[in-house]
């Protein structure tokens, strides 16, 4: 709109201008400025640049898989090294390993991305009402984290699946409920380095409702730390999923899940190293993808250097 | 006539350390009350009180003939309204200019905030220009003008500055104060006013009250102040103490606080880069 206004300026310094015309442009050159931090960091670059791909493969999956993945040729195919045919080998019933991990790759983007729809919005309101509220609220709040820290997280996750049944969704919540508690103590640390600020005492003395501050002034503070906490955890997640996927929890065969099909590939690993190793990397180069990725946003939306 | 605020016998504890013992006051509407003292003497607690940002353990607060109780209303929040020392530290950093002011209107469901902004940011200086910055896109100044210009879009009657000017440097100093003065004639409005700088008190209050660990010393008229006729030794020494720099023997009113008013007299208000005078009075909805 603004910028059929102004021709003759560049996009580039429309975005960063220091006079913004609209709110629009103005959130736009944050992110645009954000962007640029984050393009200054190139294995952050390189990290994004993975969870491109693996997006884009899980979207496109049916045209770039070459056989069904949970159909396979049990009298002619199995356990192959890979070859033409057959680029990354196929398992012990024939089915395609390269297909199955295209296919996979979907499945591995729903379980992290329901985990952190799920815990990241759970721990930010739990951590952030008990460091807003303090008192008896914060005591009882944390002291329910702390009882969620206190398990292993596989070690949770596989009691709430084997109490909810086996199954991708159950694996899904299981997780999810091992993951909130690490977010709501980050959420609580910024919301005490923030509550007793001049810009919150503002609101307050302008007669806002401790919901509204919460809400609509602590918790975009408190955004960014998390945005990076959340990214570091996909690897975490993505392991989870495949651990309990590999103990028999997750995904049910023959869905094509990786840490399930690392599991049927144990028994022949070594003389059939393919099975286990194929899905093994997929697993590795994701959550390299999402440490890294982490990473650079961390550097990008570390607020300590955005603010000044 | 009420007085605009009335302040009985306030006491502040903070555990077990009172910080403010009983101290009474009034300001009469219209009025611009200082208060002064070094630090730690509760002038800054009294004012926190007062505004509801510290509970206050017994004495009562009457503002506009109306005392208040624990829990401050919506009407309270409305009508007093206060700025802090900081200017970094009191805009959010992740809110444009726009958002800030959007805020107050927001929590009072005040419609109308298109031209009420606009008018906002008009009235202290600055232009449309700067609305949809954000806080570290703006300099010291410009920050304070956009908190003033918060404070104001409520339409308080009463204002609390807290050393609204401190964390300014001095020539910015000078500007923010001319603003204050300004907004302050167009708007009738009641000033209460902490400082340590008796030369900021002595140009924009009229009567000030000097306060010492807690309690009131002594209340007295800015041009008493100025002419030196203080009836307490404290006030004495901190009058001694504040012309630390003064050349000479001169008494303080021959001294006459000669930085303060070449300041103001060289440094116009619309000299800082962008801004630009307000049209001072501007047609407000009558409320």
């Amino acid at each position: 709109m603004s910028a059929v206004e102004q021709p003759t300026m560049s996009r580039r310094g429309w975005l960063l201008s220091e006079r913004p015309a609209s709110r629009w442009q103005a959130s736009l050159g944050r992110a645009y400025a954000t962007w640029r931090r984050f393009l200054a960091n190139r294995l952050g670059v390189f990290g994004l640049f993975i969870i491109i791909v693996l997006l884009s493969i899980a979207a496109f999956a049916d045209q770039l898989a070459t056989y069904s993945p949970v159909a396979g040729d049990l009298k002619n195919a199995r356990l192959l090294p890979p070859s033409a045919q057959h680029w990354l080998g196929t398992d012990d019933l024939g089915r395609d390993i390269y297909s199955r991990i295209i296919y996979g790759s979907r499945l591995t983007l729903v379980v992290v991305m329901l985990v952190a729809v799920i815990a990241a919005p759970v721990g930010l309101l739990v951590g952030t009402v008990a460091g807003y509220a303090g008192g008896w609220t914060d005591s009882v709040l944390m002291r329910v984290t702390d009882i969620f820290l206190a398990f292993p997280k596989l070690i949770l996750a596989l009691s709430f699946v084997a109490a909810l049944g086996p199954g991708i969704e159950n694996a899904v919540l299981a997780i999810a409920i091992t993951a909130w508690p690490p977010y709501a103590r980050i959420a609580r640390a910024e919301t005490l380095t923030v509550r007793s600020s001049d810009y919150i005492k503002v609101v307050q003395q302008m007669g806002a409702s401790p919901f509204r501050i919460v809400l609509r002034h602590i918790m975009p503070m408190c955004n960014s730390s998390l945005i990076v906490r959340v990214t570091l955890d996909m690897a975490g997640i993505i392991l989870t999923a495949a651990g309990l996927g590999f103990v028999g929890l997750g995904a049910q065969p023959p869905l094509p899940e990786w840490g399930a099909m690392i599991a049927s590939g144990r028994r022949f690993i070594l003389d059939q190293w393919w099975v286990a190793a194929m899905p093994g990397m997929a697993i590795l180069i994701v959550s390299l993808g999402f440490n890294l990725l982490g990473e650079g946003l961390r550097d990008a939306l570390d607020p300590r250097s955005s603010d000044q | 006539m009420t007085a605009a605020l009335y302040v009985e016998g306030l006491e502040v504890v903070f555990n077990l350390f009172r910080a403010l013992k009983g101290v009474s006051v009034t300001v009469e509407p219209g009025e611009s009350f200082g208060l002064v003292g070094e630090s730690g003497s509760g002038k800054s607690t009294l004012l926190r009180a007062i505004a509801g940002l510290a509970s206050v353990a017994s004495g009562s607060i009457v503002v506009n003939g109306k005392t208040l109780g624990r829990r401050r209303d919506r009407d309270f929040y409305r009508q007093v309204q206060m700025v802090f020392q900081d200017p970094y530290g009191s805009l959010h950093p992740r809110q444009t200019v726009d958002r800030l002011l959007q805020e107050p209107l927001a929590i009072h469901s005040i419609g109308d905030s298109e031209n009420r902004i606009r008018r906002a940011l008009d009235e202290v200086g600055l232009g449309n220009g700067f609305r949809f910055r954000y806080s570290h896109q703006l300099s010291g100044g410009q920050r304070q003008r956009v908190a003033i210009a918060r404070a104001l879009i409520l339409e308080p009657s009463i204002l609390l500055l807290d050393e609204p000017t401190s964390a300014l440097d001095a020539s910015v100093q000078a500007e923010v104060l001319n603003l204050l003065e300004q907004v302050r004639r167009d708007r009738k409005l009641t000033f209460l006013m902490v400082s340590h700088d008796l030369a900021v008190i002595n140009h924009m209050c009229e009567r000030l009250m000097v306060m010492q660990n807690g309690d009131a010393v002594e209340q007295l008229a800015a041009s008493d102040l100025a002419s030196g006729r203080v009836g307490q030794d404290y006030t004495r020494r901190l009058l001694k103490a504040s012309e630390g720099f003064a050349r000479g023997r001169q008494s303080p009113s021959e001294r006459n606080f000669p930085e303060l008013k070449i300041k103001s007299i060289t440094k116009q208000q619309g000299e800082h880069d962008e801004t630009r005078p307000g049209p001072g009075r501007i047609e407000r909805p009558s409320a």
